[in-house]
């Protein structure tokens, strides 16, 4: 006579028994993580605050090691512009302007025609963040958020302005992922040091800077506007000297700046 | 502390190391080695979600169904994920910039799942938890082998801190670019199983085919 | 405009190789290369999933999870990214299971060729981080379907390449320690340099 197995009191398989599991495992687990989520998000988004105005500080030559960030920051004045126009938009607060979302919205971006992307950046916004640095009321750097295409990945930097708008007093990129030894000279303190007193645009007005392929030599005419370049690493310096050439130029802050050197001294 | 449970946290460190013996688990790490502070947040991650994981998983075990088995186990696993990298991004943001995405491929990492489903599921809480630990702890060695070997060698640096002065800074070393691709990850685990695999010989897979000699007399 | 896309797809296969510059999807990459058959197999069933999910968790970010994403639904200020990485999972296991089924029905011997890898594409690293790079770089739907199928169909060349090597090696002198693993290790740091030598090629 065959054997007949004792059924189990509570059977495992069964579709309530599964579906109950199913939820109340998906229940702790969404409470964890949205817990999680709220209470650290007040902190992140403190920290990439805190990040960027780092950034924005150490190329405004105002950065301590050990300072206070958002102390230093207030001698920084956000401002927005429009690229077209060159003139300050107001009514819109800088602090809560995010250039990348803007730039994909279809209202308030723009697809750059293609044979203006020297930067290869694809679309941008049609109003920009400036970053004033005043001492005692007066300005004495513009800062420029700017980015492009190297060899292998986006740049991104900021580029500082004396109150001229034409002579440049820093540079700093915070974000590449150019190769290691090679193309992340971008990122070092002896190649940014070549950068203080180069000039943009020449007496015509005309966008002259770039960074040079090889070492520019003492009596070259065009010495002011020219960085030394890298060798071996043509490709990501020919990266820096396009968006130089898009953020400087006419579709960027040229307007804005040849309105400043209009203004100023 | 017990046999079982001292096997359990030991064994996977060198005996069994879930990555040279079974290829195991490199995938979300690997890219990160280029320097070793990334990799040690990486290893410190992926031992925590495993270890609490397999101890979650092994909580559950006699009243999980079979049929959902699975997808219940990456469910944990995924929401471990979450809560690690959302604190990465709150205590340790330059560092979670640097690991971008990786992180979040904790989640299908081979040894986290491996071992929810061939160990977690079948043992007691605390003999889960630390054969997590120990998984954890094999994978964590191996990552930090590698980072060592190529920010030494790649860049000079340890942690960031020079311990060879490179030629650019007015030292002598010349740094070892290739150390900083990702090919020379591939040679240095290379390198290392070699060397794993000579001192413990029982671990040397057996060839598919071996070409024998054949004499002129033997040949008919 | 095809001509940035044309290089989105020309990088994701060569220079951004999944397996061979992330190191994503390496345990199936490894264990799977022994045979360029089943290699061929599994690479098209890659492509096809990484395809079709890619795609499918960039319309979630984009309209459901980002931040402000819900404004359709009257709900701007809600951000629910840190929903992502279990959205993303679900939906690949999802879609892997979907795909079993389909194959079963009107391809079982290619069904049958696959075995236990298909299941396992599901957390094949190399997907999720297909997904996860996309959402990371902000790509537009185009992007995406472009870079989904030019990662996966590099995944699969690197895996096909490798098998094909692979095979050739059989009858190698191969030193005893580095035998199976060791030595594969080594050939795909190879390959990895070779691909590599795609880079800075402007079309």
């Amino acid at each position: 006579m065959p054997e007949v197995p004792p059924k189990p009191v509570v059977r495992r398989e069964s579709v309530p028994r599964t579906l109950l599991v199913a939820f109340f495992v998906s229940l702790v687990c969404s409470s964890l993580v949205a817990s999680a989520a709220v209470v650290l998000k007040p902190r992140q988004a403190a920290n990439a605050l805190l990040d960027v105005r780092r950034n924005i500080l150490e190329v405004a030559g105002l950065m301590e090691p050990g300072a206070d960030v958002n102390e230093l920051f207030a001698m920084v004045e956000p401002r927005l512009v429009d690229f077209e126009t060159g003139t300050y938009v107001e009514g819109v607060d800088p602090d809560r302007f995010d250039p990348i979302r803007a730039a994909k919205d279809s209202e308030r971006g723009m697809a750059i025609p293609p044979e203006l992307d020297v930067a290869r950046i694809g679309r941008r916004a049609k109003h920009g963040l400036v970053y004033l640095v005043r001492k005692d009321g007066e300005v004495t750097r513009i800062i420029l958020p700017v980015s492009g295409y190297g060899l292998w990945s986006t740049l991104h930097g900021f580029v500082a302005l004396e109150s001229d708008g034409n002579t440049v007093a820093d540079i700093v990129f915070y974000e590449h992922a150019e190769t290691a030894g090679i193309g992340d000279f971008v990122s070092q303190d002896a190649w940014r040091a070549r950068w203080p007193g180069k000039r943009v645009y020449d007496e015509e007005g005309q966008l002259r800077l770039q960074v040079f392929k090889g070492r520019v030599a003492a009596d070259d005419p065009l010495a002011d506007y020219r960085v030394d370049g890298v060798s071996g690493a043509t490709l990501t310096g020919n990266g820096v000297t396009n968006l130089i050439r898009y953020w400087l130029g006419d579709h960027g802050y040229g307007p804005f700046l040849h309105k400043v050197q209009g203004e100023g001294s | 502390m017990s046999s079982p449970a001292k096997r359990a946290l030991i064994d996977p460190i060198v005996d069994d190391n879930p990555v040279t013996l079974h290829v195991l688990g490199i995938c979300s790490a690997l890219a990160v080695t280029t320097s070793l502070l990334p990799s040690l947040y990486m290893c410190v991650a992926l031992t925590t979600v495993a270890a609490l994981a397999n101890a979650s998983v092994s909580a559950i075990r006699k009243v999980l169904p079979t049929s959902i088995r699975i997808i219940i186990q990456m469910t944990i696993i995924a929401s471990l994920v979450i809560v690690v990298d959302e604190t990465l991004k709150a205590f340790a943001f330059e560092t979670s910039r640097e690991l971008s995405v990786f992180v979040g491929l904790i989640i299908t990492n081979c040894i986290v799942l491996g071992r929810t489903e061939s160990f977690g599921s079948k043992n007691s809480v605390g003999l889960s938890f630390l054969d997590g630990l120990g998984n954890g702890l094999g994978y964590s060695m191996i990552l930090i082998l590698v980072a060592t070997c190529r920010e030494l060698l790649g860049k000079g640096t340890l942690l960031g801190y020079t311990v060879f002065s490179t030629v650019a800074d007015g030292g002598w070393y010349n740094p070892n670019g290739m150390m900083l691709l990702p090919p020379s990850a591939f040679f240095v685990i290379g390198l290392i199983i070699w060397a794993i695999r000579s001192l413990k010989t029982e671990q040397v897979e057996e060839p598919e085919f071996r070409i024998h000699e054949v004499h002129r007399t033997e040949a008919h | 405009m095809s001509g940035q896309y044309m290089e989105l797809f020309i990088k994701a296969v060569f220079v951004e190789n999944l397996a061979l510059s992330f190191f994503l999807g390496m345990c199936t990459f490894l264990a799977v290369s022994k045979r360029i058959e089943t290699a061929f197999g599994l690479g098209a069933a890659v492509v096809v999933v990484q395809f079709i999910t890619v795609t499918a968790n960039s319309l979630i970010y984009e309209y459901l999870l980002q931040d402000g994403a819900l404004a359709w639904a009257g709900l701007p200020e809600v951000d629910l990214s840190f929903l992502g990485l279990v959205t993303y999972i679900g939906v690949i296991a999802a879609m892997v299971q979907i795909l079993e089924m389909v194959l079963d029905k009107y391809f079982p011997r290619l069904f049958h060729t696959l075995g236990i890898y298909l299941p396992l594409i599901t957390v094949n690293c190399a997907i999720l981080g297909g997904t996860l790079f996309a959402v990371e770089r902000d790509y537009t739907i185009g992007e995406s379907v472009v870079f989904s199928v030019g990662s996966g169909f590099g995944w699969a060349l690197a895996l096909v390449g490798l098998a094909g090597i692979r095979e050739k090696l059989k009858y190698s002198d191969v030193p005893v320690g580095l035998q199976g693993l060791g030595i594969t290790f080594i050939i795909v740091g190879l390959m990895s340099l070779g691909f590599m030598a795609f880079a800075g090629v402007q079309l």
